[in-house]
């Protein structure tokens, strides 16, 4: 009731389509530039050799089925450093373990398990330091270098610092990189990956996976030649929100993005509302691992978690993956659906962290969903009879039609393109591609209406900064931090709406002068672990243009 | 020193001053200062309840040995002794076994629910602070500030707030204010043309307020060097610029302590304690025109665990400063912390929703009484606290 209320309050009439705009057709001098803004993170001069060379059509074809289309060298030799990007949630466990599985460790005091002396060596400092509750960074290196070592270590350049480090074990090195005193900023900033991971690892071993996520996200936007498949990675994760720093989703999310979103952003619909819904990174995030029937609830109680029926992702599964909100269901249809997916889990990340399917805990009468009659004893396939009933309601693709309109048109999509769209869906039980194909093809795209229509969110327009100004990106921490300022802290969006595709979320006065800021920064070379090739006589003009309200659009 | 409205209009330049101007100088605004404790803050700790007979059992070893006396039954954690002349002068309340009624002991879970106002309702797009700013066009650029690089989840919504760093950094680089804002003021995008105008006047108030030389009033507390300390010394200053500033928010993390806990509580009690108490000084009789009030998202078991820490647990205290609060009383009922009175035998049980602590300021010092949409679906009970 109160999302339908916030939902009409802020929908104005502001950004209300131009009916008009969506019938002029947009020059022929535009349409480069047009197809460029909506198709990639912002034009580059190698993309515009391409579409020239290709032609419009041909060129949207090929982004739409990018398989031939050799992927940036460059781009997968960093991805190949990140270690974590490839891991199961047990591995991340062992080797980069959050906080709370340190507690654990901690708690249980028994260190002689742990096989890896480094790792050893930061559990006893993560167990100090719980102890003491001092600031690891203000601690002195006198602990584990002799005095000269530490004057050396203080007074060396950077490369003579390196060459310090490597000469010492791996342990002392990592608890010299753990209590860095010097050299901190030049580490995180620099272009020495390997270095920057292995001193974040020494500090908060989790941080290591949320810095390989985000700096793969990064880079892929910047200098992936895939670039429709890149947006819309970010698109689908943002329609299936999961929120990184809850609990074990630091262990989950990198399969999560891995798994259930990347495989299937230009295929399927039904493939990612399955891979989703059985995920345990949703599971976890939409509690419904812990749904359980009256019954089970009764038979457990008194034991933690028993605690009966969680309605969580029901409703979001409704409202925000696939019919969206006030489109035809009630809640006694929510209350059904979440019957059906009760004893849906998963099993502990350290076990695999699997989906697995809790025959116990399951509801086993009858059920109704959308007036559609689920007989008793359907156990696991009622929660996928559910999905098949989502895929074949027409509320589903127009949902899923208007919200990819939205993405690439306007905020007020024109109706009639997205109801062609929705009847693409329909036709081809959801294929993704073939809609957007119909969408890049429809005179409503290529029309005035649709031409810098679009507010950049942060990420897209801090990556579109960085491809106008072909920027070297050494490292993406400080990047990281400048979209948190910007309002889009990646990965870390708490609510499971995900980041608004629209103006009116990305309007406010602090986002508005963090967006100048981080203009004038990056031109003038301030941006740290980030280089562009601008003269200092040009930086200022250059940094106006892309602080300034043209930049904002695309 | 007081901002006039004199050098808040030169700013501007005299003639044009916007109109939530001419409401914000006339005065009597007054201000929420929204404090949240991120971690859990074991308030069986800060608040004991030494006369509950149950209490000393379940805590051998990290009980509070002596607390100060505040009513023969509670007592406060001597790492807050700061606040006993606040409580003696009964500008400082406090709310026992308060809480969520979700039964999540997710901190995730509880803080969303706590800052979108809506226990057991996760897709609340906008936070409760947010809906506690009513709709009108005259208000103060900064009428909403979160003090930190981002908006809280509970400050985020349709209403114009601010996150400020700090209020030196609340600006444009480089000299580049004067192009930026003749680029956007003729730009034909009406939309980014018309937040600009709001974002330069923010920008100018809050450089107006900068550039005052600040000291916190006579004599008074010295702010700890702190995160928080400094947070608390930028509310101050705005509120003293008496530039229209409404709800202000700022949290302090780390409450969590399951293992080892009372030289943390300590330590964190110390910052806390410093913080609001110089900010009481400083204020002095401006206190009669703000609150302000501390949460956490649950509290911590009752019983000690085998670390000398606790666990995530229920009901927690909140606090309530300020000139017009009914102070020096522990409001509330007391639910008993022998094992049968306690939530699953484990936790403190609530009695007090937080909402009615959150919406009995909301309406009696803010004076916006339209509860249903700052709380929906609940509607909370008055407890006397103002």
């Amino acid at each position: 009731m109160l999302r339908r209320t916030v939902a009409l309050l802020v929908l104005p009439a502001l950004f209300a389509a131009n009916p008009v705009g969506f019938q002029r057709k947009l020059s022929k001098g535009a349409r480069i530039e047009h197809a460029l803004n909506r198709l990639t993170f912002g034009a580059t001069d190698a993309d515009r050799a391409m579409i020239s060379q290709l032609g419009v059509e041909k060129w949207i074809d090929l982004q739409l089925h990018p398989q031939p289309l050799p992927e940036n060298p460059a781009l997968l030799a960093r991805l190949a450093k990140l270690d974590s990007l490839p891991m199961t949630a047990a591995q991340i466990a062992d080797k980069y373990p959050p906080p709370n599985v340190l507690r654990q460790l901690v708690r249980s005091g028994n260190f002689d398990q742990i096989k890896d002396p480094v790792m050893r060596a930061r559990l006893e400092r993560y167990a100090e330091r719980l102890k003491e509750k001092k600031d690891q960074n203000a601690e002195p290196n006198a602990a584990v270098l002799t005095p000269e070592e530490a004057k050396a270590f203080r007074q060396a350049t950077p490369e003579e610092r390196k060459a310090l480090l490597a000469k010492l074990d791996p342990a002392k090195r990592d608890a010299v990189l753990a209590r860095l005193p010097a050299g901190r900023p030049e580490i995180m900033n620099g272009n020495d990956l390997a270095m920057r991971r292995e001193m974040i690892a020494a500090q908060q071993p989790n941080q290591v996976v949320y810095h390989d996520l985000t700096d793969a996200k990064m880079m892929r936007a910047v200098q992936s030649t895939h670039q429709v498949e890149e947006i819309l990675a970010d698109f689908w994760f943002n329609h299936f929100n999961v929120f990184y720093d809850k609990g074990i989703n630091r262990l989950l999310t990198s399969s999560y993005e891995r798994d259930a979103i990347r495989p299937h952003v230009l295929g399927n619909f039904k493939d990612l509302l399955l891979a989703t819904s059985q995920h345990p990174s949703m599971l976890f995030y939409l509690d419904n691992w812990t749904s359980m029937s009256a019954e089970a609830a009764q038979r457990g109680r008194g034991k933690k978690k028993a605690q009966g029926l969680n309605e969580n992702y029901a409703r979001e599964l409704l409202e925000l993956h696939t019919m969206g909100v006030d489109n035809g269901y009630t809640q006694k249809d929510v209350t059904e659906v979440a019957r059906c997916f009760t004893g849906w889990s998963m099993t502990a990340p350290k076990m695999g962290g699997g989906f697995v399917f809790n025959a116990r805990n399951h509801d086993r009468g009858e059920k109704i969903v959308l007036g559609h009659r689920i007989a008793a004893g359907g156990g696991k396939e009622d929660g996928l009879r559910v999905i098949d009933i989502l895929m074949e309601h027409p509320s589903t693709a127009r949902f899923i039609a208007r919200k990819l309109a939205q993405r690439f048109v306007a905020d007020e999509p024109p109706p009639a393109l997205v109801e062609r769209m929705a009847k693409s869906f329909t036709k081809t039980k959801g294929e993704i591609a073939p809609m957007l194909a119909l969408l890049f093809a429809s005179p409503e795209f290529w029309s005035e209406g649709a031409y810098k229509a679009k507010m950049k969110m942060p990420f897209e327009m801090v990556a579109s900064a960085l491809r106008a100004t072909n920027a070297r990106v050494d490292s993406t921490v400080a990047l990281t931090q400048q979209l948190a300022t910007l309002g889009q802290p990646l990965y870390k969006k708490v609510e499971p709406t995900g980041y608004y595709a629209t103006a009116e979320e990305w309007t406010n006065s602090a986002a508005l002068l963090a967006r100048m800021n981080f203009a004038m920064a990056l031109t003038s070379n301030k941006v740290p672990g980030v280089k562009v090739a601008i003269a200092p006589s040009e930086a200022r003009a250059k940094g106006l243009a892309l602080g300034g309200p043209e930049f904002q659009r695309h | 020193m007081q901002m006039t409205r004199r050098n808040i209009l030169t700013c501007f330049g005299l003639g044009m001053a916007p109109g939530w101007l001419a409401r914000a100088a006339t005065g009597g605004k007054k201000t929420m200062v929204v404090v949240f404790l991120r971690g859990a803050m074991d308030g069986l700790n800060v608040v004991a309840p030494f006369g509950d007979k149950a209490y000393a059992g379940h805590r051998p070893n990290i009980r509070v040995p002596a607390p100060l006396d505040l009513d023969g039954f509670f007592g406060l954690n001597p790492a807050l002794s700061i606040f006993k002349p606040l409580w003696d002068i009964k500008n400082f309340a406090i709310i026992h076994a308060t809480g969520s009624p979700d039964i999540t002991r997710s901190h995730f879970d509880a803080q969303d629910y706590m800052e979108s106002g809506t226990p057991g309702r996760k897709g609340t797009r906008d936070g409760w602070l947010n809906r506690v700013l009513t709709v009108d066009k005259a208000t103060s650029p900064i009428r909403a500030v979160a003090l930190g690089a981002n908006l809280p989840r509970a400050l985020r919504g349709p209403q114009a707030a601010v996150a400020v760093n700090s209020i030196s950094s609340f600006k444009v680089r480089d000299d580049a204010q004067g192009d930026f804002m003749s680029m956007y003021a003729n730009s034909k995008d009406s939309v980014l043309k018309s937040t600009s105008q709001e974002t330069f006047e923010a920008v100018k108030l809050i450089e107006s307020i900068n550039k005052q030389s600040y000291s916190p009033a006579a004599g008074s507390l010295s702010y700890p060097g702190s995160k928080f300390g400094q947070s608390m010394q930028q509310i101050a200053r705005l509120i003293k610029a008496g530039a229209g500033m409404e709800v202000a928010f700022t949290d302090i993390t780390g409450w969590d302590t399951h293992i080892n806990q009372t030289p943390q509580l300590n330590n964190l009690l110390g910052d806390l304690g410093v913080g609001l108490a110089a900010f009481h000084e400083d204020m002095g009789s401006r206190m009669q025109d703000i609150v302000v009030v501390t949460m956490s998202e649950f509290g911590r078991t009752a019983r000690e665990n085998g670390n000398r820490g606790t666990d995530h647990g229920h009901a927690n205290c909140m606090f309530v400063l300020g000139g017009g609060v009914k102070g020096g009383q522990v409001h509330g009922q007391w639910p008993g912390l022998a094992p049968e009175q306690l939530y699953e035998n484990r936790d403190l049980a609530i009695t007090t929703d937080f909402r009615d602590v959150l919406g009995e300021l909301t309406a009696k010092h803010l004076g916006n009484k339209d509860l249903a949409t700052v709380f929906p679906g609940y509607t909370p009970k008055f407890r006397g606290i103002l």
